[in-house]
């Protein structure tokens, strides 16, 4: 069995403003799929109930179902659901009170691990892989918040990999970054789908051309297409992606 | 010409805040200057390390009323900092909109505006009365009573303070929402959280009124929590209401004693965690 996600009739609120209206779909494993779709369309809200976050805001509400790896998500607890279900937020959020060795190891330390060699090999590998480690592995006990904004985001890639989950979600990750930052995230999402599946929220077609292997259209709280990203931008086969995409609207 | 005129208001309006600021600063300048003119002549080491002694004699001192106080504010603080802080992390962490949050801090505000006098017939009447003698235990008490509204507004605001996106930050490893608040936020929030509290404690330290019907005040040493023991400012308001001049005298050292405890414990509040922000 390969780790994939089944949603099956997925409906949202938030107070009265229902934001998902019945989504269905399935997510490849190792795939990077981008969820696309105009500003209010259920887009992060929809990645927000993968790892059972949106349910933390007061008033909100879900229904439907979610199966990782052929378990309802709703029967386990969300503590330890997330940390198989990664998160990556739009605007780089690294603990302020920590250091950029603390915020890496801040998931495994906090979850109990005390053995300081193995929260160390932790921490390298995981700076590794988010590409960061050459820029700071000689200022590791500066304070995240010393970092660039991209630098930030990278740190926060590394913290949410740490964990070790399975999958990955990020929603819009690279929006608040310059373009050098934006590449140097793509191209990190693009390594590490040989052993993540990551799901990705963005506002920015061409980066979903680049580096999604499918994409899904969302408009308001509906699945409009989902389908490997070169037939939704060269063959859509619906009007309203077709217009999306062409940049008629949104 | 409008440009003139325009510069002549500008310069008229920045006379007129200069002048308030002035103003504002001749009564605190005014009042430490009296005090410490005053004071200074009158303190000694005996002063310091002695008990008052009956009229006539020379050589008294406050030692008594100085540890007393140190004694009842830290009583205080070891039950309003704690009842406080924990208070405040419900409101903000776990509770935020409800009726129960809304009354709790409406409650707050209006016990931050109470006399604190009335403190002090509350308690007398609740602890006094019934245990049946003043008591350092009852002073601490009410003490604590003043200072917990205000730790808990102060705590709130640091709290709040917190982008919602650190404690999504937290959740979204897998930490639990306990270890995120423990961990992460309050961490974060820490230099703020302590400054608030050290002005807490600063505050009650220059309380009089709730120790007159509590504490009640000492000639000697107290031997026991459950005893009436001195405190500065009650020892300064018999003092002062005093006919003798010696008194009077002691009143004026005690006052400089307890306005630089009081100036001490606000710099290390502000100075103290300044260094390790960066």
């Amino acid at each position: 069995m390969g780790q994939s996600i089944s949603v099956r009739d997925l409906e949202a609120w938030y107070g009265s403003n229902k934001t998902l209206k019945g989504i269905h779909m399935d997510i490849a494993l190792n795939n990077v799929t981008a969820i696309i779709g105009p500003s209010g369309c259920g887009k992060s809200t929809f990645v927000r109930c993968i790892n059972r976050m949106h349910e933390t805001m007061p008033g909100t509400k879900v229904k439907g179902e979610i199966i990782l790896d052929g378990v309802s998500i709703y029967d386990q607890d969300p503590v330890a659901l997330r940390k198989r279900v990664g998160m990556v937020f739009q605007k780089p959020n690294p603990f302020p009170s920590m250091s950029i060795y603390d915020n890496v190891v801040a998931g495994v330390k906090l979850n109990g691990m005390t053995q300081k060699h193995k929260l160390q090999a932790i921490a390298e590998k995981s700076l590794r892989m988010a590409a960061l480690w050459d820029e700071v592995k000689d200022r590791l006990n500066y304070s995240g918040m010393s970092l660039s904004g991209g630098q930030q985001q990278r740190l926060c890639i590394a913290r949410a990999l740490a964990v070790e989950p399975s999958v990955l979600l990020m929603d819009e990750p690279a929006s608040a970054l310059d373009p050098i930052a934006t590449m140097h995230i793509e191209e990190l999402i693009r390594q590490l789908k040989a052993d993540y599946t990551i799901l990705i929220v963005t506002h920015n077609m061409q980066q979903a051309a680049r580096i999604a292997d499918s994409t899904a259209f969302f408009l308001n709280g509906e699945l409009v297409e989902h389908g490997p990203t070169s037939d939704i931008f060269t063959n859509p086969s619906d009007k309203r992606t077709e217009d999306y995409i062409s940049g008629r609207f949104g | 010409m409008n440009d003139r005129l325009r510069n002549y208001r500008n310069w008229m309006m920045l006379s007129i805040f200069t002048i308030a600021t002035f103003i504002a600063l001749i009564p605190l300048f005014g009042v430490l200057s009296y005090v410490v003119k005053n004071g200074i002549s009158a303190l000694s080491l005996q002063f310091f390390t002695n008990l008052p002694k009956a009229m006539g004699l020379s050589g008294g001192g406050m030692a008594n009323a100085i540890v007393g106080t140190l004694i009842m504010v830290f009583i205080a603080s070891l039950i309003g900092i704690p009842i406080g802080i924990l208070a405040a992390i419900y409101l903000t962490e776990y509770d935020r909109h409800s009726w129960l949050s809304v009354g709790v801090r409406f409650a707050t505000d209006v016990l931050t505006g109470i006399p604190s006098i009335i403190v002090g017939i509350v308690i007398y009447t609740a602890v006094v009365l019934k245990m049946g003698n003043f008591s350092a235990l009852a002073g601490g008490f009410a003490l604590s009573i003043i200072m917990i509204p205000l730790i808990i507004r102060s705590t709130e605001e640091m709290l709040k303070l917190i982008s919602h996106s650190i404690r999504e930050a937290g959740y979204a490893l897998g930490i639990s929402k306990g270890k995120t608040i423990l961990r992460i936020i309050l961490p974060t929030a820490a230099k703020g959280i302590i400054t608030g509290a050290m002005l807490a404690v600063a505050r009650v330290a220059g309380e009089t009124a709730p120790l007159l019907f509590t504490a009640l005040g000492n000639q000697y040493w107290a031997h026991s929590l459950n005893e009436p023991m001195a405190s500065l400012p009650v020892q300064i308001f018999q003092y002062a209401t005093s006919p003798y001049k010696e008194w009077h005298q002691q009143a004026w050292a005690g006052s400089l004693v307890l306005i630089s405890l009081v100036i001490i414990l606000n710099l290390s509040a502000r100075f103290a965690f300044r260094s390790r922000s960066n």
